[in-house]
C-alpha cells in the first residue's frame, strides 16, 4: 500500500515499487508489464458482459454471420420486445422480485429481532443463545437432511415458503448485528426506557433509526442472494413452474436447451424449440442489470465487510 | 458437596431465592425473550432438526414412516456404497477437480493482490478493482448462461477457434474441456474478489520495513520477496487450511449447471452424486450417507492441515 510521508522540503512515496531516480531499467519494464497485463485482466473481466449486451442489440443474422463485435451494426430491439411479450419470462421476472422483496423482509426481521434480544448482555440464558448460533456456523446436516425437514416434514414443496425460510437468518450477519446493537450507547435507550418505554418500544423508537445505514447494509446482502439464487427453488419448487425465479427459468432456456435430448425430457414445450441466441443474451442482461444498478453500493459495503471479517477471523 | 458448589449456591442464593430471581428476570425481559422467538425457532427447525436427521444415514428412510419410524439398518448404504465399483470414478472425480482448483485458482487471487499492490497510480487501481469485482455478485447461473451463449455451438468463442484450428472445439458437451472449463469459470468469477483479503493483510505491513529495506539496498524483488509475501504469509496459511477442509466439496450448485449425459464420466463428482441420488432419485439415506462420510472426511483434513500449520509456527485457524 503506498503511503505518502512528508518531510519538510519533500515528499517520499513509499511502496514496495521503486522510488524516484533510484528505479532501474528492469524495475521500469516490469512497472509497464504490471500495468499493461492488469489492465489486461480487468478488461477479460467484464468483456464477456459487454459482447452480452451488445448482441442483445443486434440481429439473429448479425450474430451468426459477424465473427466478433460490440456494437451491433443494426441495433434491434427485437430480443427485448420477446422477453416483455413472453408471459413466461415476465412471470419469472415478477416472481423473482416478489421473493427478493419478501425474503429480504423477513430476512431482517428475523435478524434484528434475534440480534436485538442478543445484544443485551443482561438477558439471561444469552450464552446459550449464543452458542446455538455459534455451533451451526461449523456443523450442519448436510443437503439431504435439510431437504426432508423442508420437504416432507414441513411440506413446504412448491410454495414460496420453501425458498422465503430457510435462509432466514445468516449467523454470520446476525452476529455482526449483534455487535452493532452492542455498541449504541447504553443511556440512550435506558432513557426511553425510564420513561415506560418497553423493550420493542425502545428497538423501534431508538434502536431501529440509528441502525438505517446498517440495517440499508445487510439489507442488500440478502437481497443479492435471493435475486441470485436458484437451487432452493429448483429443488424445492420443481412442479410448480408458476412461481420459478428468473434464474431457474434461466437454466431452463439457456443450459438445458443447449445439452443433449436426454435432459431436455423435463423442458417446457414452449421451449423445446431453442431460443434465438439474441433473446438468450437479452434474457442475461435483464437478469443481470439489477444487480448492476446496486453494483456501486456493493463494492462500498462487501469490501468492508469482508475487512471486518478477515481481520477478526 | 465441594467447596464450589458450595460457592455457587451462596452466589445464587437457595433454592428459592434462585427461582424468584429467575421469575423476576423472566419478567422483566419478557418482550426480549418474545423478540428471541423467531430467531430462535428457525435455527431448532432449519438447523438443528437437520443435524439430527443425519441418522437416516443409518436407517431405511421413508418418508411415510418419518425419521423415528424408519427401520434401522445400521452400516448398511456405507457397505453398498463402496461395494459399487463406481465410487471410486466418484472419488477421483472429485479429488482431480480439487487438485486442479487449489493448483490453478489457488495462487490467482495471491498473485493478484501482488500485482495490485505494486501500482502506484492509486485511481487506476481502484477503477481495476471495480471491474474485477463484478463477477462475484453475479449468480452462477448467469456465469454458466454467459459461457453457453459464447462457447455453445452457436457461440463466438466457438466459431472463432473453429475458423482458427479448422475444426471446432466442443467446450460445452466434451469431458475432455468439462474440467478446464469449470475452473476457467472459477478463476473468472472468484480471481477479482479473492484479492480483497489478501489486500487487506497488506496494508498492516509496516511502510517502514520498506524503508529500511531501501536504505539498505534491497531492489525491488527482495522487499517483495522479504516483506510483502512474509506479510500475507499466515492469511495465505490460512486459506490453505480452509481449502483443504473442503477438498472433498466440488460444490453442487456449479456442477450440477454445467453436467450433462456427455460429461457424466467426469461430471459425477462426490457432491453431484449425494445430489442425483438423494433429490432426483429420492433415495434419501443412501445420499446422507455419502453426505455424513464426507463431512467427517472433511473435518478431519481440517484438523490435520491445522496441526501441520502448527507445527509450521503458524497461527492456524483456531
Amino acid at each position: 500500500m503506498d503511503k505518502t510521508i512528508s518531510s519538510p522540503n519533500r515528499k517520499l512515496k513509499i511502496s514496495s515499487g521503486p522510488v524516484g531516480q533510484s528505479s532501474s531499467v528492469g524495475s521500469r519494464i516490469f512497472d509497464i508489464f504490471n500495468y499493461v497485463f492488469l489492465t489486461l485482466v480487468a478488461v477479460t473481466t467484464i468483456l464477456p458482459f459487454v459482447y452480452i449486451i451488445g448482441a442483445s442489440f443486434a440481429t439473429e443474422y448479425e450474430i451468426a454471420t459477424r465473427p466478433m463485435f460490440f456494437i451491433p451494426q443494426n441495433v434491434s430491439t427485437a430480443a427485448y420486445e420477446f422477453i416483455f411479450s413472453s408471459n413466461k419470462i415476465l412471470r419469472g421476472f415478477t416472481n423473482s422480485i416478489f421473493i427478493t422483496v419478501c425474503g429480504t423482509a423477513i430476512n431482517l426481521f428475523c435478524t434484528v429481532t434475534m440480534a436485538y434480544a442478543l445484544s443485551k448482555t443482561r438477558l439471561r440464558g444469552r450464552n446459550f443463545f449464543l452458542n446455538m448460533v455459534i455451533i451451526s456456523m461449523f456443523f450442519s446436516g448436510g443437503m439431504i437432511p435439510g431437504y426432508i425437514v423442508i420437504a416432507n416434514i414441513l411440506n413446504l414443496s412448491n410454495t414460496y415458503w420453501s425458498v422465503l425460510l430457510p435462509g432466514a437468518i445468516s449467523a454470520y450477519n446476525m452476529m455482526i448485528v449483534k455487535n452493532f446493537f452492542q455498541s449504541i450507547p447504553q443511556e440512550l435507550e435506558e432513557s426511553a426506557s425510564m420513561d415506560g418505554c418497553t423493550d420493542i418500544g425502545v428497538l423501534l423508537k431508538i434502536v431501529l433509526p440509528l441502525s438505517l445505514p446498517v440495517l440499508a447494509t445487510f439489507g442488500l446482502f440478502y437481497a443479492v442472494g435471493h435475486w441470485n439464487a436458484y437451487f432452493g427453488a429448483m429443488i424445492y419448487m420443481k412442479s410448480a413452474k408458476e412461481k420459478w425465479p428468473l434464474q431457474v427459468l434461466l437454466r431452463e432456456l439457456i443450459i438445458l436447451s443447449n445439452g443433449s435430448a436426454g435432459d431436455m425430457n423435463n423442458m417446457d414445450p414452449e421451449f423445446i424449440q431453442p431460443p434465438e441466441q439474441s433473446v438468450k443474451m437479452a434474457v442475461i442482461v435483464v437478469s443481470t442489470v439489477p444487480i448492476m444498478l446496486v453494483y456501486p453500493f456493493l463494492q462500498k459495503y462487501f469490501v468492508k465487510g469482508v475487512m471486518v471479517g478477515a481481520l477478526k477471523g | 458437596m465441594t467447596t464450589k458448589a458450595a460457592e455457587r449456591k451462596a452466589v445464587r442464593g437457595t433454592g428459592r431465592e434462585y427461582w424468584q430471581r429467575l421469575g423476576n428476570n423472566l419478567k422483566r425481559d419478557k418482550w426480549l425473550y418474545l423478540l428471541l422467538v423467531p430467531g430462535v425457532i428457525y435455527f431448532i427447525v432449519f438447523k438443528y432438526l437437520p443435524m439430527f436427521g443425519i441418522v437416516i444415514a443409518f436407517e431405511n428412510y421413508v418418508p411415510y414412516s418419518g425419521v423415528l419410524g424408519s427401520e434401522w439398518v445400521g452400516l448398511k448404504w456405507f457397505q453398498s456404497f463402496f461395494g459399487y465399483p463406481d465410487w471410486i470414478t466418484y472419488l477421483t472425480n472429485t479429488l482431480i477437480l480439487s487438485l486442479m482448483n487449489l493448483l490453478f485458482f489457488f495462487p490467482a487471487p495471491i498473485i493478484l493482490a501482488l500485482l495490485l499492490n505494486e501500482m502506484r497510480c492509486l485511481r487506476y487501481k481502484k477503477t481495476l478493482q471495480t471491474m474485477l469485482y463484478v463477477p462475484h455478485f453475479i449468480s452462477i447461473v448467469i456465469v454458466v448462461s454467459i459461457t453457453f451463449v459464447m462457447f455453445g455451438s452457436s457461440g463466438i468463442v466457438y466459431k472463432l477457434t473453429a475458423q482458427l484450428l479448422g475444426h471446432p472445439i466442443k467446450y460445452m458437451s466434451s469431458p475432455d474441456t468439462f474440467r478446464w472449463m469449470i475452473i476457467g469459470q472459477t478463476i473468472w468469477k472468484e480471481t477479482g474478489w479473492g484479492t480483497i483479503i489478501f489486500l487487506a493483510a497488506l496494508t498492516n505491513v509496516d511502510t517502514q520495513l520498506y524503508e529500511a529495506a531501501m536504505v539498505d539496498g534491497a531492489g525491488r524483488f527482495r522487499r517483495l520477496w522479504h516483506i510483502t509475501l512474509p506479510a500475507i504469509r499466515s492469511t495465505i496459511v490460512l486459506m490453505l487450511i480452509l481449502r483443504m477442509g473442503s477438498m472433498l466439496d466440488t460444490g453442487y450448485d456449479h456442477l450440477i449447471l454445467m453436467a450433462n449425459s456427455m460429461n457424466r464420466k467426469v461430471s459425477q463428482t462426490l457432491d453431484v452424486f449425494v445430489y442425483q441420488q438423494g433429490i432426483q432419485q429420492g433415495r434419501f439415506s443412501y445420499a446422507s450417507a455419502i453426505g455424513l462420510m464426507k463431512s467427517v472426511v472433511s473435518v478431519t483434513l481440517v484438523l490435520i492441515s491445522n496441526k501441520i500449520a502448527h507445527l509450521m509456527g503458524e497461527q492456524g485457524l483456531y
